[in-house]
């Protein structure tokens, strides 16, 4: 199976050449190079699904490939390889699928920008970094990758580099990531000084001897392990945008939309995810005060965006926020869950992680689609477009069907096995994943109506269907969000890599579908036509509203903690100690050097005899002197 | 036949000559004069190796050798030196020590 490196190698191969010529290449060209390269990768990652899922009995983790990177002593050292188990092969179909859908999509959406080649080589290098990060052999590797979906976010939200907001976005995308990767690489380190690997295949294996030292060993009354593994998830939660690491998510959405639709749906968002996956049994056996750290965490931020998401008026930023909320499904799954036989929440987890890369690629196109269109963000300013854009709206409707957890969409199927496992752990947490399935069936269908339905707006230009090339990819995404619940996905992946026989629960299903419906139905009553409902209910909430839709004040406080107490308190005293003290010396030293030199640089005549006259009566001096010594 | 020269004849001889070579190298203003001087000064060197061999050690021939690299490199030197004079009197028009201070700082 030692083609799966070309899975990772061609976006790769896409990237330098794109990237290196990047102003010799004609733009039609590089986009089809790189959206070939991807395809190819697509048909090599599904024919890899295929094989491994259906060819073979057990779902062993197989090698292919490994090279040794780095050696440092006997026993450490750094490995490159592809490791495929159930979810890196499930994680390689769906990042390539939806990357296939945003290349393709975005040669349209993207035609004629300036810095069209970069685009592709950004947007390749992002996929690229992806693939390499959920096959990797070991944390490291893992890591590396990590950065480099971090570098590539950052290079592509910042696409437009002449704009101030987003390249403030880009920023702050970085360094609220780069900061919980602080942690995750103090995690990383921890674990492997007790584990002495980096390895996968050791660290997930439950009977690793190296775990009982380690959580021997016990720092402020918690294992060392469980601090291990609570700063591994910290970057998790720093790239899956997890309360309160999350502010960086909607800010990204200056980025152009079909990166979005790449960050959101299928790369960066659910490396978080897909790290906790991946650790699964370290938590599952070890720390389980970390897993329910995950679970609890996860919770909060799927009510915590659910309730944002209903009051925000950028149609980007709705979808971000429910991708928060989305990712925080995920999260309370893999917290709540547990190993082999109870491990349905895993299962629910990736199950989620999988149908939700289809639905949410296609509402960011679908997003892409209108924004192309009407030349705006804002919902307000939309109104009836379903007159305009018949294609756009059926698709962007199934896709809301599909988030809303309505059957037979996909995303009924894996909210359901979510609500099942929560239902399992607690009630708290079940009510809370219930009541936000209701809450996402609002807000998805508040911003259809308005956007669909509701007034007819006058536009400047008047709105078109978008392009062939466009749609093509968002009636795919469309097929798969309204087919892919139908996959009996316990067969395939979970904790233990054993199937695990899934039933659906009747009463949970039920209760999902009759809070989904509900949610719908008000904003049906809210926003299908225009009424002054919403304006009532937002003014009789009237603090409650405003601190919901100013995203509960968490960039503010974010900004009071940074540049009120770390600036003034602390930054600025050293500041000042580094110029008056530090610097100061050190001018000084500088200065007096320039002033003796000034003073005695006149001793240089440039008169060639006035040097030899000196010289040589240094030279009478030393032999007078040496005479004398030895006389 | 050398035998017949006392050493300190020979040494007088060449101490007299490096001297007015370094007078004429601190003296002259003219540079092909003042190479003159360095000239002197390493020919008279050049002897001292010459007969420092023959006396201290009559049946080595390093000295010889040393004075016949020295006579090698300080043609070398020479035609530097010579080029270097022709560039500055290219550019300035003059060969005279004192007004080549250019480079002084």
């Amino acid at each position: 199976m030692s083609y799966v490196v070309l899975i990772i190698a061609l976006p790769f191969a896409a990237f330098l050449i794109n990237g290196l010529l990047n102003r010799k290449l004609p733009h039609r060209l590089a986009g089809w190079l790189a959206t070939g390269a991807i395809g190819v990768a697509t048909a090599l990652a599904w024919f890899t699904a295929f094989t491994y899922f259906f060819q073979s009995t057990s779902f062993e983790k197989i090698i292919p490939f490994q090279v040794t990177w780095l050696r440092f002593t006997e026993t450490l050292q750094i490995d490159m390889g592809i490791l495929l188990d159930p979810i890196s092969v499930m994680m390689l179909v769906v990042i390539t699928t939806v990357s296939f859908m945003v290349f393709l999509y975005s040669l349209g959406y993207m035609h004629g920008e300036k810095g069209f080649v970069r685009y592709y080589a950004f947007l390749s290098l992002f996929s690229f970094s992806m693939l390499g990060l959920v096959v990797a052999t070991n944390l490291f590797q893992l890591y590396m990758f990590w950065e480099l979906v971090g570098v590539s976010s950052y290079l592509l939200i910042g696409y437009y580099y002449d704009k101030p907001e987003a390249v403030a976005a880009a920023k702050k995308a970085f360094i609220i990531t780069r900061f919980a990767d602080f942690g995750f690489l103090v995690g990383i380190l921890l674990l492997s000084y007790y584990t002495d690997t980096f390895d996968f295949a050791a660290i997930t294996n439950p009977n690793h001897s190296a775990f009982t030292t380690m959580t021997g060993s016990s720092f402020l009354g918690i294992s060392v392990l469980t601090w291990a593994l609570m700063l591994i998830f910290m970057g998790g939660a720093g790239k899956s945008a997890m309360f309160p690491l999350h502010i960086w998510l909607p800010d990204a959405m200056e980025g152009p939309t079909p990166v979005s639709a790449l960050i959101h749906a299928a790369t960066m968002v659910v490396a978080g995810v897909f790290l906790v996956a991946r650790m699964f049994p370290v938590f599952s056996f070890h720390a389980p005060e970390a897993l329910d750290a995950v679970a609890f965490i996860g919770a909060f931020t799927l009510l915590f965006a659910a309730i944002i998401a209903c009051t925000q008026t950028d149609i980007k930023r709705i979808l971000a926020f429910s991708t928060m909320s989305q990712i925080g499904y995920m999260m309370l799954a893999l917290g709540v869950s547990g190993y082999g036989e109870h491990g349905l929440g895993f299962t629910a987890s990736m199950f989620h992680l999988f149908t939700h890369a289809f639905f949410k690629a296609l509402l960011f196109l679908g997003a892409g689609s209108i924004i192309h269109a009407i030349h705006s963000n804002d919902i307000r300013e939309m109104g009836n477009l379903r007159r305009h854009q018949p294609v756009t709206h059926i698709v962007f409707l199934i896709a809301c069907l599909a988030i809303a957890g309505i059957p037979p969409f996909a995303g009924f199927f894996s909210k359901d096995e979510i609500l099942a496992a929560t239902l399992n752990s607690s009630l708290v947490y079940f009510a809370i994943a219930a009541f936000t399935a209701g809450l996402t069936a609002f807000y998805m269908f508040r911003l259809y109506f308005l956007v669909f339905w509701n007034r007819e707006t006058v536009y400047e230009h008047k709105p078109h269907e978008s392009s062939f090339i466009m749609l093509v990819p968002m009636i795919v995404s469309a097929v798969g969000s309204a087919v892919a619940g139908f996959i009996p996905f316990g067969k395939f992946v979970s904790s233990d890599s054993q199937p695990l026989h899934i039933e659906m629960n009747q009463t949970v299903a039920n209760l999902s579908i009759v809070v989904a419906a509900t949610g719908i139905l008000i904003a049906w009553a809210f926003y299908k036509n225009e009424s002054p409902l919403p304006e009532k209910i937002a003014s009789t909430l009237k603090g409650l509203y405003r601190i919901a839709q100013k995203k509960f004040y968490i960039d503010e406080l974010y900004l009071f903690i940074t540049k009120k107490i770390i600036f003034n308190l602390i930054s600025k005293p050293i500041a000042w100690f580094d110029r008056q003290v530090i610097d100061a010396f050190m001018d000084f030293t500088a200065t007096a050097t320039n002033k003796v030199s000034a003073e005695i640089k006149g001793l240089q005549s440039g008169q060639l005899q006035h040097y030899a006259y000196i010289f040589l009566s240094g030279v009478v001096l030393i032999v007078l002197i040496m005479i004398f010594n030895y006389a | 036949m050398m035998e017949h020269v006392p050493i300190s004849h020979v040494l007088i001889v060449t101490s007299a000559m490096f001297f007015i070579g370094a007078y004429g190298f601190l003296t002259r203003r003219n540079l092909v004069t003042m190479l003159i001087g360095v000239e002197l000064m390493l020919n008279a060197v050049n002897i001292n190796f010459v007969i420092f061999d023959r006396y201290l050690f009559p049946n080595q021939i390093e000295g010889h050798f040393f004075a016949l690299f020295i006579i090698a490199i300080a043609a070398a030197e020479a035609a530097v030196a010579i080029a270097i004079f022709i560039n500055l009197y290219r550019n300035i028009r003059s060969i005279n020590v004192e007004e080549v201070d250019k480079m002084k700082y």
